[in-house]
């Protein structure tokens, strides 16, 4: 089959997951933040709201497409495009498993394997400021405009600590392809320590780590640094002149960059597919093992279901956790999903993480977060690099 | 306002003008600001209020002296029940009555739970601006059981109009001090969760220390009273220096802080939260037995039984109902500290069953008269959370 095939098929099923994973990122968020807030969440459409981003959907498909008379209508329109289409372009880099074997053709879980891939994807988190500032400008609107302003600044600044903090994972692997990268943080360290990055010697990357996400949080404009959209003063900045399918485009970029900056920091740092201990300790089980639990969990709330409607819809989720869970234990598609789940796993839990900092966190003012960056940030990377840098220069060669 | 807007347009150095409100997210309500800015920096900040007057003053002039009780809940509709007392004890005050302890000591309480409540809905709007959101949350759970005690008493949530002219408009309810008992016994412990996620938090010590600060003359020039004046380190609480409503058989301090910014407010507003729980545990240990209405027969309607069998009663009860009870003519201020401040009605009475005037001295009014003081020089950002330290009312202030 020729490369060609292979490429749509595969982009083929990453978009469709990928899209899928926003929406369901969207239900997930809204979930966490109601259970750290003592609410319920969505409930209504579907059991346990699981049909709300369907419906999210059909409400923008649906509405009227509104532009102002007074926006600039060319830019006004092709700013959410530049921004949605950016941010689902970083995917394409991404490796998410090894090399694997289907049906006789082998082939790399990835999208494309280019040499460049990490500054591919700088390059294209440095552009995508394009999108928010034309967004602002072209919406003659001061709110938007200002907030179009603080957005430019702020993705602009943390762009520096976060190429900084990329950096320094680089000069431990020598090399810039995504997949090398993740190669070179297999195996364990005494058979049992992961030789991710941020375990791994001469110098463990956890400081550039910790930089990097606090880089990310900015770059995707979350709380603490969600100044450009702080609904508060600025209405709702950039997109405040937004509806319909043009706010979703932007909504949809967010969740994109978010997911895209949280699979980029379990490659660089979080070792990829990696399982955290070695197969020998039964790291390829766990997978199984969770889902079956969660299962058994779902199967037991079932039986004494708090609310009535769960005694027919819990057996269900229980019925696709014990399949998830007897799909991975299959020993043909073990070595597929086994990784698939590591890398999915991680990258969860940073996403967790970002829905976490956003339930207990407050926000900065627009001078200190730049203080913040320029005063520390910025320095701390810079230093830390040159830490690296010396570390890999005395004891690597 | 005008001129605001003209030298927006036509003054020498490039500013925008900003029409902050009145539907704004986060002016809490019709405030509407004009805020002349010079890239984010403010150089001048005009509020123009009066999008929700309600002309309730004026209302008072043609309602019976019982019938402006339900008025007064809709002033600050955070604080009914001190909205409530402070127009009683006018009243109470001309009519020269004497109050039951039961009934002054139950309106220590209720007065005290209705800070608390009212100081919740405070902290949790200020959060939720400054973008902590989920603190916004865990205190209306707080008030949600606090709105419960109030429907337990009188029926309602939020327009209690429990308080009335000689006293309570009913009895407590049966069980009410288990109720009250459980919600603060449990009170402070729901303080240290808020504060846990605040007071040493740095993003929000950078948000609002040194923020919106105003000397304390200015303050005293301005009228300003309540938890901003006692921030910027005045111990002025009217519970203490003219007690009212048998305050002084209490024993609490008055929370003060010497910087006069968002976070000293936000501190001294969070003790007083603690204080007004101390109070109310005093209430509820020494709440003395007897009645709950004055013996005032031509003011305070007749218990319900006694309507029916007795002659007497019966006659009061119509003469009440019909034409109200006079008052004798003059005129009497007084005033109470509510959570926003000195609340002070002034009631003017020429003899008849109606009061010939009704003027109340609100406390958002006069806080809100800070924010120009506060805003001016500073950032947009610090706009919201200077806001938000004044805590006012639009109701309040337009009334």
């Amino acid at each position: 089959m020729n490369f060609f095939i292979i490429s749509l098929i595969k982009a083929g099923i990453v978009a469709a997951v990928l899209m899928t994973t926003l929406a369901y990122l969207q239900w997930v968020e809204r979930k966490v933040i109601a259970h750290i807030q003592l609410r319920i969440g969505p409930y209504r459409v579907g059991p346990h709201g699981l049909l709300q981003p369907l419906a999210d959907v059909v409400k923008l498909l649906t509405k009227e497409d509104l532009v102002p008379s007074h926006v600039n209508k060319f830019f006004y329109l092709a700013a959410p495009i530049i921004s949605v289409a950016l941010a689902l372009t970083s995917i394409s880099v991404i490796p998410f498993g090894p090399e694997i074997e289907v049906f006789g053709v082998r082939t790399y879980l990835q999208l494309t394997d280019l040499n460049i891939g990490v500054l591919v994807l700088l390059a294209i988190s440095g552009v995508s400021v394009y999108g928010v500032a034309l967004a602002g400008w072209s919406s003659n609107n001061k709110y938007a405009l200002l907030g179009a302003l603080r957005a430019s600044a702020q993705m602009i600044s943390y762009e520096l600590p976060l190429a900084l903090a990329v950096a320094s994972p680089l000069l431990l692997f020598n090399t810039l392809s995504l997949r090398e990268i993740v190669d070179a943080q297999a195996g364990y360290s005494f058979g049992f320590i992961a030789r991710w990055a941020i375990f791994q010697g001469p110098l463990p990357q956890i400081i550039s780590f910790i930089i990097f996400l606090i880089a990310a949080f900015a770059e995707t404009n979350r709380i603490p640094f969600d100044l450009p959209e702080a609904e508060n003063e600025l209405v709702a900045g950039f997109h405040t002149e937004y509806s319909s399918m043009k706010f979703a485009a932007f909504f949809m970029a967010e969740y994109a960059n978010m997911v895209t900056i949280c699979a980029l920091a379990t490659t660089l740092f979080l070792g990829g597919w990696h399982p955290p201990f070695p197969v020998e300790f039964g790291s390829n089980y766990i997978p199984s093992a969770l889902f079956a639990l969660c299962g058994a969990v779902a199967l037991y709330h079932a039986l004494h279901p708090a609310r009535p409607k769960d005694r027919f819809t819990l057996p269900v989720f229980a019925v696709v956790f014990f399949a998830i869970a007897l799909a991975i234990a299959v020993p043909a598609l073990n070595p597929i999903l086994a990784p698939l789940f590591w890398f999915a796993a991680k990258t969860g839990f940073l996403l967790f993480l970002f829905i976490w900092v956003r339930g207990t966190l407050p926000r900065f003012r627009y001078d200190q977060l730049m203080r913040f960056t320029w005063a520390f940030l910025f320095p701390v990377s810079i230093v830390h690099l040159f830490a690296t840098a010396l570390a890999v220069a005395l004891f690597t060669r | 306002m005008n001129d605001t807007l003209a030298t927006a347009a036509t003054g020498s150095k490039r500013t925008m003008t900003l029409n902050m409100g009145p539907q704004h997210p986060s002016t809490h309500g019709v405030l509407r600001i004009l805020l002349e800015l010079d890239g984010e920096t403010i150089v001048k900040a005009a509020p123009d209020i009066g999008f929700l007057h309600t002309g309730i003053e004026k209302e008072c002039e043609v309602k019976t002296y019982q019938q402006v009780v339900p008025l007064t809940d809709r002033v600050d509709y955070l604080a009914n029940l001190s909205n409530n007392l402070c127009y009683v004890l006018a009243v109470e005050k001309l009519l020269g009555m004497e109050i039951p302890q039961r009934a002054q000591w139950m309106r220590v309480m209720l007065t005290e739970l209705t800070r608390i409540s009212s100081h919740l809905v405070w902290l949790g709007t200020h959060a939720i601006d400054i973008g902590a959101m989920s603190v916004f949350l865990y205190c209306f759970r707080e008030r949600e059981d606090l709105l419960r005690i109030f429907e337990m008493f009188s029926g309602q949530r939020m327009m209690t109009s429990y308080f009335r002219v000689g006293g309570l408009a009913l009895d407590a309810p049966r069980g009410w001090d288990k109720v009250v008992r459980k919600f603060i016994n449990e009170f402070p412990s729901k303080v240290d969760q808020y504060e846990n996620l605040l007071t040493a938090n740095p993003i929000w010590m950078q948000r609002t220390k040194g923020v919106g600060h105003v000397a304390l003359e200015d303050l005293i020039d301005i009228g300003v009273t309540g938890p901003m004046i006692r921030a910027a380190g005045m111990p002025w609480d009217i519970r203490k220096s003219e007690p009212y409503s048998s305050y002084e058989q209490f024993q609490f301090h008055v929370p003060t802080q010497k910087e006069s910014d968002v976070f000293a407010r936000y501190l001294v507003r969070v003790a007083e939260m603690r204080e007004s729980a101390n109070i109310v545990v005093q209430a509820l240990d020494g709440m003395p037995e007897g009645p709950w209405q004055a013996d005032a027969p031509h003011v305070v309607l007749p218990e319900r039984e006694k309507m029916k069998t007795q002659m007497e009663s019966l006659i009061y009860h119509f003469k009440i109902i019909t034409e109200g009870f006079s008052v004798p003519a003059g005129q009497v201020y007084q005033a109470i500290e509510a959570p926003r401040g000195e609340l002070g009605y002034y009631v003017v009475s020429d003899g008849t069953a109606k009061p010939y005037r009704v003027h109340m001295r609100t406390p958002s009014f006069g806080n809100l008269m800070a924010m120009p003081h506060m805003l001016e020089g500073r950032l947009l950002a610090d706009s919201i959370a200077s806001l938000g330290s004044l805590d006012f009312v639009l109701g309040d202030v337009d009334r």
